[in-house]
């Protein structure tokens, strides 16, 4: 069989890192070196990606489809689109980690590891699309991450993190793995294509409960209402960065599947999920929100917004049902745009937290007060960051929620325009508690058993530097040029075109 | 160098980019700061000066200086500016009190001090208002619409008003400026994300999609947003515009954010972020939706009405000065969305002076009303009095701002108010609705009465009689030379404008009877 290696190289060196990885930990070297090799690693990875993307303008390059292991394995733009996001969110999560798990008392080369290895499995679903590459590829991204939910094992609270953690996976496994025996069953087809050509005109009550068990598996995996509950406890008790890494790069990859699933495989279905997730977008973002309001602990506060998140994501999902082929396009972009955008905010909140709480020692939103007065760098990213997941133009956040917001209203139906409603009314309760946060931060008194000046920790680590200085270039040229992730909007309507 | 158009964006962004160099400059170097945000605000009100002078006014009705290049070609948006005689004065406005409030802060710092944020924030917030003034594109509009909200919350929410006070609904104790800046910021999120949704729901109606405000006003006219969905839209950007401006009931957080606020906030706010609301009525609404504006424009000239008369009666039940001049605001804005409700001609012209006039008369009075609280260190008005005693110099400014406010001839408020009325005499034809906007008239014209009676109040009460004991061992200062360097060029033109009106009709007359004639072929 002809492989296409181009086609692979990203895989192949990242495959190539986690392996190394593993044998820097052996060597008699400080253990940060583990994670400079997975930074290089990724890095390296991203080379591939760039000559693929750049392929038609290349000279040897032999540009053409990139279908590879009979159909089931595609490295299109919407592949390396999303692979260029979780290779941004595994860098800065590595990043995140070094410093935070050198002041740990807890091993560190199996660490980096398991990031890489959950990162790895990301970059395979991106371009997954057959039903078994897709589950093996979720099962490694979730595999390492329980792991590492658990990492602080001398905390209760992460042990409890990783439990629920890894019990609502392997219940959400089960359910996926089922939905997608039914699915093959009926249609006998292992492609996303081919199920889809198999589908059409399908009435057979088997395929839809496939489906929907399908759903409802990643469902658990993107934390959406009402298979959320694990995630506020799991974000709280995983070791901070590990968070970050679950609230972008995890969930970013429960996106992609459903992303793959609903779009490739079950096309011809959409008048089945489209209402349902509808539904669920709805809930997710309502819920999300108002129970954020109430949360005192600023991570379980981040743990619910991306749950509400989450449903902003999903929303154009719900409007496939009624668009054309043009506005199916629209819904695939926005949530691309909506995920990476997310990416790079939410990161930065997380790169935020983790130096803030280096500070305070807390995670208390109260403990943060008045930290402009003291850490106005901290705060100042703080604001952007908050202020960015809020929606505030000019930061990048304002056009995740307007290709949302566009998608749905593309049809000018009034279940979309509901939707968008719906939505609207949320980013303002949203903003109310980020804006409660940033309003500790710059404009209530700094706590008296808050020691302001601690020399000790005065120094943010060069990691969380690099953190926050890609996050927050992210943040701010995405918000004055998002032409910059606007480019692949035509591939995506292409993608789209087939249905 | 106007011509080829980049002229306009450095009006726009020159603030912006002053606001990062004060950011660079060390914490310690006071003066390099408010230098250096003088020369960059100065520079871009010079800019704003020269385009007024080069300035075709002979042809007002056509977007000069423009620019339109592809900036989000994935939504088909554009970054494309351009000014016409309607928008020319307010732009020029805006970057005026940019420059004002820079000086006036130069001695006078809010607590918590830190002049280095403080005027990163006031640039920020100027190529927000410039920019939202030249925006011709909806999203590029929606953009800098919003862009103002930061800096403006900020600024409330640290610099503000440290009085306690009890939350409406809540009933818990907080500090005014934290309850007024997110009050501020949800009122007007609310309002502009439906706003956000009209504006795309244009996009999807019109054919061929576009944001760009020019071709939507040319598919508005060939009645491309009709029915039902024109209605929503409508509706929409309404509740964006109103809230801004603020519309009676919109209003309530008007008083709040006004009043809690610093002295240059408030009159940032005042002077400029309400005419967003307003400018966008004119410059969106009408042209794009002609056959909705004439649907609401008799519940826009009622809510407008009310607003008039509740506020004057409001004033009349303020014991603090400051939020007797926001609620006079609220008043204000009633006689300008008075004049766009009446979709002629005169009433846009009238909206349009009085926009200007409401700028730099109420600017001048919230300068006045800070630098009076900085003296006393209290707004209460009945502990105030015997100022013109106290403080000769400013007690006269106070005397003559607030004549100009309640609509003197001779003075720039005058015309703003009395064109709105004049107007509502007789709105455009097509309304058919001489007889509701006539009592719209009297009721307008009793409101300039009551407006007159609480002015005047206000000024019996701070101004004169004899000072109270309370001051009797005070020394106070008469109004400094920052204050006189801020206030003077406000006070020339309060004058100007008054007796020489065309120095505003002259740029937006053309461009008025245009809008009216190709929108309503009246």
């Amino acid at each position: 069989m002809d492989i296409d290696y181009h086609a692979l190289a990203p895989e192949l060196i990242l495959g190539f890192t986690v392996v190394a990885v593993l044998v820097v930990d052996l060597l008699p070297v400080r253990k940060y070196w583990a994670a400079i090799v997975g930074l290089i690693g990724i890095f390296a990875a991203a080379v591939p990606l760039l000559t693929l993307a750049l392929c038609a303008d290349l000279t040897f390059c032999d540009d053409g489809p990139r279908l590879i292991f009979d159909g089931s394995y595609e490295v299109d733009t919407f592949a390396l689109v999303l692979k260029a996001l979780f290779l941004v969110s595994a860098f800065v999560s590595l990043l995140l980690s070094v410093g935070y798990v050198e002041s740990d008392r807890y091993y560190q080369g199996e660490y980096y590891f398991l990031l890489l290895a959950s990162a790895f499995g990301a970059v395979v679903m991106a371009s997954s699309r057959d039903l078994i590459s897709m589950f093996v590829a979720l099962e490694l991204v979730s595999g390492p991450a329980f792991l590492l939910a658990g990492w602080r094992k001398g905390d209760a609270k992460s042990n409890e993190a990783a439990l629920k953690f890894f019990i609502i996976g392997v219940l959400s496994a089960a359910l996926l793995l089922f939905g997608m025996s039914l699915v093959y069953g009926i249609t006998g087809e292992l492609t996303f294509a081919g199920i889809a050509a198999a589908s059409a005109g399908l009435d057979d009550p088997t395929f839809t409960i496939g489906v929907l068990f399908v759903l409802l598996g990643f469902a658990f995996k993107v934390s959406a209402v009402p298979f959320h509950f694990w995630t506020p406890d799991t974000y709280e008790g995983a070791p901070t960065p590990v968070t970050a890494y679950l609230s972008v790069g995890s969930k970013a990859a429960g996106f992609v599947g459903l992303l793959a699933m609903c779009y490739l495989a079950f096309g011809e279905a959409r008048n089945l999920w489209g209402p349902v997730l509808w539904i669920v977008a709805a809930a997710s973002m309502t819920y999300g929100n108002l129970v954020a309001v109430r949360q005192t602990n600023i991570v379980r506060l981040l743990g619910y917004s991306s749950i509400a998140q989450g449903g902003f994501m999903l929303a154009p999902f719900a409007v496939a049902s009624l668009v054309d082929e043009a506005g199916l396009g629209d819904a695939l972009f926005a949530t691309v745009t909506y995920l990476l955008i997310y990416a790079f905010m939410n990161l930065g909140a997380f790169a935020v937290i983790i130096a803030g709480a280096v500070r305070t020692k807390s995670a208390e939103i109260d403990d943060w007060a008045g930290m402009w007065s003291y850490a106005p760098g901290i705060g100042g990213l703080l604001a952007i960051f908050f202020f960015a997941l809020a929606g505030i133009p000019p930061l990048a956040g304002w056009f995740a929620k307007f290709v949302m917001f566009r998608a749905l209203l593309v049809g000018t139906s009034g279940w979309g325009a509901l939707l968008a409603a719906i939505a609207v009314v949320n980013a303002v309760v949203a903003f109310y508690y980020y804006a409660k946060v940033v309003k500790a931060v710059f404009m209530d008194p700094v706590p008296e058993h808050i020691v302001a000046d601690d020399l000790r920790t005065r120094e943010v680590n060069p990691a969380l530097q690099l953190a926050f200085a890609i996050t927050a270039a992210g943040v701010l040229i995405l918000g004055i040029f998002p032409q910059l992730i606007g480019f692949f909007g035509e591939a995506t309507r292409q993608l789209a075109s087939g249905l | 160098m106007f011509d080829s158009g980049w002229a306009l964006s450095l009006i726009v962004f020159l603030p912006a980019i002053g606001a990062l160099v004060v950011l660079a400059i060390p914490k310690e170097n006071e003066e390099g700061q408010k230098f250096t945000a003088l020369v960059f605000a100065v520079a871009s009100f010079v800019l704003a000066v020269v385009a007024a002078f080069q300035f075709d006014y002979g042809q007002s009705q056509a977007f000069q200086f423009g620019t339109n290049i592809e900036w989000i070609s994935a939504i088909s948006s554009n970054y494309h500016i351009g000014v016409d005689g309607i928008s020319l004065p307010l732009l020029v406005l805006s970057t005026f009190v940019t420059v004002l409030s820079i000086i006036y802060s130069w001695n006078h710092w809010p607590d918590p001090h830190n002049p280095k944020a403080f005027l990163a924030l006031i640039l920020i917030l100027a190529t927000g208002m410039a920019g939202t003034f030249v925006a011709l594109d909806l999203v590029l509009f929606f953009v800098f619409f919003e862009v103002v909200l930061l800096p403006m919350y900020f600024m409330i929410g640290i610099w503000g008003d440290r009085d306690r006070v009890v939350l409406p609904v809540f009933k818990r104790e907080v500090e005014m400026r934290l309850y007024a800046s997110i009050k501020f910021f949800l009122f007007t999120l609310f309002g502009s994300a439906f706003m956000l949704l009209g504006f795309l729901a244009l996009f999807f109606t019109s054919e061929p999609h576009t944001f760009d405000m020019l071709e939507l006003a040319e598919a508005g006219r060939a009645g491309a947003f009709t029915g039902a969905v024109g209605g929503w839209i409508f509706a929409g950007l309404f509740l964006g515009f109103a809230v801004k401006v603020p519309m009676f009931p919109f209003h309530t957080w008007l008083p709040d954010a006004h009043t809690a606020a610093p002295t240059v906030g408030s009159v940032l706010l005042a002077a400029i972020l309400l005419k967003l609301g307003t400018y966008a009525f004119v410059r969106i609404s009408i042209p794009i939706l002609p056959e909705q504006s004439q649907d609401w424009a008799p519940w826009i000239g009622i809510l407008a009405v009310i607003g008039i008369i509740y506020a004057s009666l409001a004033c009349l039940a303020q014991t603090d000065v400051k939020r007797l001049i926001a609620f006079s605001s609220v008043g204000h804005m009633g006689f300008v969305m008075l004049g766009i409700a009446t979709l002629t001609d005169i009433g846009i012209n009238a909206a349009i002076i009085g926009m200007v006039a409401h700028g730099v008369i109420t600017g001048l009075l919230f300068f006045l009303a800070g630098s009076m609280s900085h003296r006393y260190h209290t707004r209460e008005m009945s502990r105030l009095g015997g100022n013109l005693k106290l403080m000769p110099v400013m007690g006269a400014i106070l005397g003559f701002a607030a004549m100009a406010s309640l609509g003197l001839p001779g003075l720039a408020g005058f015309w703003g108010e009395f064109m709105a009325l004049l107007a509502a005499f007789n709105p455009l034809d097509a309304l058919d609705l001489d007889a509701l906007f006539r009592t719209l008239m009297v009721l307008g014209a009793i409101g300039t009465v009551l407006a007159a009676g609480y002015l005047l109040w206000m000024l019996q009460k701070v101004n004169l009689g004899e000072p109270s004991e309370e001051w009797a061992d005070h020394e106070f200062h008469d109004v400094d030379g920052f204050e006189m360097a801020a206030w003077a060029p406000l006070i020339i033109s309060i004058l100007v404008i008054g007796v020489w009106p065309k120095l505003v009709f002259g740029a937006t007359n053309d461009a008025v009877v245009n809008l009216v004639q190709v929108t309503f072929g009246g």
